[in-house]
């Protein structure tokens, strides 16, 4: 299959253009077309033809397709609309016989970035968990491969911006960075040297509890447990609806409460009323060993 | 026409004896000894001239519906109870799962018998939307004249008193972006679940691949556990999903354990166990909680190991459907076995409610420790 018959194939726009390209290609002879040869995406460009009469102008590209009549030996205007995906184009033309051309659109200048930033939540001291890729787009969304810089920049509140100079390769950027010390969000923005700014917001959140410690007291329902502030090793309180798990044994049995943390402290009721040892976990983390005597 | 009337007549007289016999037998006999089976179609016989009679007749009046006639045959234990409460004891209250169900049959069983009382023990066997539901009962009968009498001695639930319960839960709200939002600036990742153990055994019923899983997020996440068996080539023999055996929402560093069931099929035919956990973010509520009270490994009347204890609802909303799933451990730490039960009752607020779960005869030896989690259906949140 010739390259034209095989880009109609890969565009298929519609089986009549594919068939008639197939035609043409068959039945091209010469090439009565002079089509552009530095076209950029957006821009206004013209296909020269040559010969005289009238003549049909085929045009099929990445996200258009279009028929014109035209008269040869004039030249055949696109405009910018016409042309704004990159990306290679047939140009066909038709008279007793048809011929064709393809050219390519290139992206234009980069003035717009996609920013993809992982993971939305991340907990706090962790080695290499946060990632961004930029993309650099040009005005019509178009991946600019040619390179560019692209300037990254990390901050959390209270503590001094981080940032991080990329070379754009083939339209692509890209940073990896650890989570800090506190919780909190950190902003990260993505940056072209023209100001184009595009800023996402990564939550970083506490880590696993720390050094959990639990109290307790008899009430005339049973025993009102309660932990401490729970917080991560790095201070941080654990986040609200973290679930500490009460384990209480007495003579009756052993009893469990599934207590989420509300305002970093979780409480719960143990329906005892003899001597009871009671403990506490979230997650791996252990806490400390309550003892409460009996008491009616 | 002189062939046809014969037929007719025939049919005409097999149904009027069926129908005499539908009409006067009591119970329907089964292969066991000593067992009489109920159903649907038992008699109108008032005869209660031993204690099997008259708990045959109070059953066929309580799974007819016929509260009247049950109640009034039965002999009251004390003057608090009353035919209201003894229609709510067997039709259930507060959207609680015995709302939902049908007395399909019973078994009953002599325990003891004297001339002036006798103890029975019936197998329940009720039909829910939780699948079949057996509950076990011992009645107490007394010869009252020329007839036998079942004692109603239910204690009538307590009333909850009024009150203000403070409730003051937290609660995750899920809101979602448009598509008109920029690519890239509105994503969520979903919750990050991990499966913490796992282990496959052989059952009576077939396979059983079971274990614990843990939200290591910090938002609420919707999980599922999916296993797929897999034979020596690598080829798939069976997929199954967690279903119910699981706590689907669990909460941040909540631990639920998990069981897939592959009845009918046994291990030695498995070569590896594919497992495969889906979290997805939804929005949640950590209300209410719900104590595990008082916890023991013991047997139940007939004898089968079971763990039971109470659970205490410590918010103020009724939880009307409680499901109880309890993962067993032996001496290492590692999961031996998952079980489940749902509970007749509904939870109110501040109230406690008795459950049972089964654990198989073979393993209850094997048994070191357990932990128990409370699944809860509302209705006023479905």
């Amino acid at each position: 299959m010739s390259s034209l018959t095989s880009t109609a194939w890969k565009n298929r726009k519609s089986p009549l253009i594919f068939a008639l390209l197939v035609v043409c290609a068959a039945a091209a002879q010469d090439t009565p077309l002079r089509v552009p040869s530095n076209a950029v995406a957006g821009a206004p460009a013209t296909v020269g033809t040559s010969g005289s009469g009238a003549a049909t102008f085929y045009l099929v590209g990445p996200a258009v397709s279009l028929k014109r009549d035209v008269d040869l030996g004039k030249e055949v205007a696109l405009s910018s609309k016409e042309l704004q995906s990159a990306g290679r184009y047939t140009a066909v033309l038709c008279s007793s016989s048809c011929s064709s051309e393809n050219f390519f659109v290139s992206p234009g200048k980069p003035v717009d970035l996609a920013f993809v930033v992982h993971p939305s939540r991340v907990p706090v001291g962790e080695n290499a968990a946060i990632s961004g890729v930029a993309l650099t787009l040009d005005e019509y969304r178009n991946l600019v491969l040619a390179p560019s810089s692209v300037q990254f920049q990390w901050s959390t509140k209270g503590a001094p911006a981080m940032s991080h100079s990329a070379q754009a390769r083939d339209g692509i950027a890209w940073f990896r960075t650890s989570s800090g010390k506190s919780a909190g969000p950190l902003q990260i923005s993505a940056a072209l040297s023209n100001d184009v700014n595009t800023r996402r917001v990564v939550q970083e959140v506490a880590s696993i509890p720390c050094n959990l410690r639990i109290q307790g007291q008899r009430t005339p329902k049973g025993v009102l447990v309660e932990t401490e502030p729970v917080r991560d090793c790095s201070g941080n309180p654990v986040p609200d609806g973290t679930v500490v798990t009460f384990t209480a044994k007495d003579s009756g049995g052993t009893s469990f409460v599934d207590a989420p943390v509300k305002q970093d402290v979780a409480r719960a009721i143990i329906l005892a009323k003899g001597s009871v040892v009671i403990s506490a976990a979230s997650g791996v983390a252990m806490g400390n060993e309550l003892r409460i005597g009996g008491k009616e | 026409m002189k062939r046809a009337l014969p037929i007719v007549i025939v049919i005409v007289a097999v149904t009027a004896v069926l129908i005499f016999l539908g009409l006067t037998s009591v119970g329907r006999a089964t292969g066991t000894i000593g067992i009489a089976t109920g159903g649907a179609l038992t008699g109108f016989s008032t005869d209660t001239s031993t204690p099997e009679k008259a708990m045959n007749n109070f059953l066929l009046d309580v799974q007819k519906r016929d509260w009247d006639r049950a109640f009034a045959s039965a002999e009251r234990a004390s003057d608090a109870i009353t035919e209201q409460s003894f229609i709510q004891d067997w039709v259930g209250s507060n959207g609680g799962l015995r709302s939902f169900s049908t007395l399909e049959r019973y078994d009953t069983r002599p325990l003891h018998a004297s001339d002036s009382d006798a103890q029975m023990r019936v197998r329940l066997h009720w039909a829910t939307p939780v699948g079949p539901v057996e509950d076990v009962r011992d009645f107490h009968l007394a010869h009252r004249g020329d007839s036998w009498k079942v004692i109603w001695d239910e204690t009538p639930p307590p009333n909850v008193p009024a009150q203000i319960v403070p409730v003051n839960y937290l609660r995750w709200d899920l809101v979602t972006g448009n598509s008109s939002d920029e690519w890239g600036s509105h994503n969520v990742d979903a919750p990050r679940v991990r499966i913490v153990s796992m282990n496959a055994v052989d059952s009576a019923e077939g396979a059983v691949v079971m274990g614990e899983v843990v939200n290591e997020d910090t938002i609420p996440a919707f999980v599922n556990v999916n296993a797929t068996l897999l034979d020596g080539s690598g080829g798939i023999i069976d997929d199954e999903s967690s279903f119910d055996k699981i706590l689907h929402v669990l909460l941040p560093k909540q631990v639920s354990p998990y069981r897939v069931d592959f009845p009918h099929l046994s291990l030695s035919k498995i070569k590896n166990v594919r497992m495969d956990v889906k979290a997805t973010l939804v929005p949640a509520s950590s209300d209410p909680v719900i104590g595990v009270m008082n916890q023991k490994i013991d047997t139940d009347a007939q004898g089968h190991p079971v763990l039971h204890g109470e659970l205490f609802n410590e918010s103020g909303q009724t939880v009307n459907i409680p499901h109880v799933i309890a993962s067993f451990y032996d001496s290492n730490g590692k999961v031996v076995w998952v079980s489940d039960g749902y509970v007749e009752k509904a939870l109110l607020p501040q109230s406690t409610e008795a459950f049972a779960v089964e654990i198989p005869q073979s393993l209850a030896g094997k048994v070191q420790n357990f932990h128990v989690v409370v699944n809860q259906y509302s209705l006023e949140k479905s």
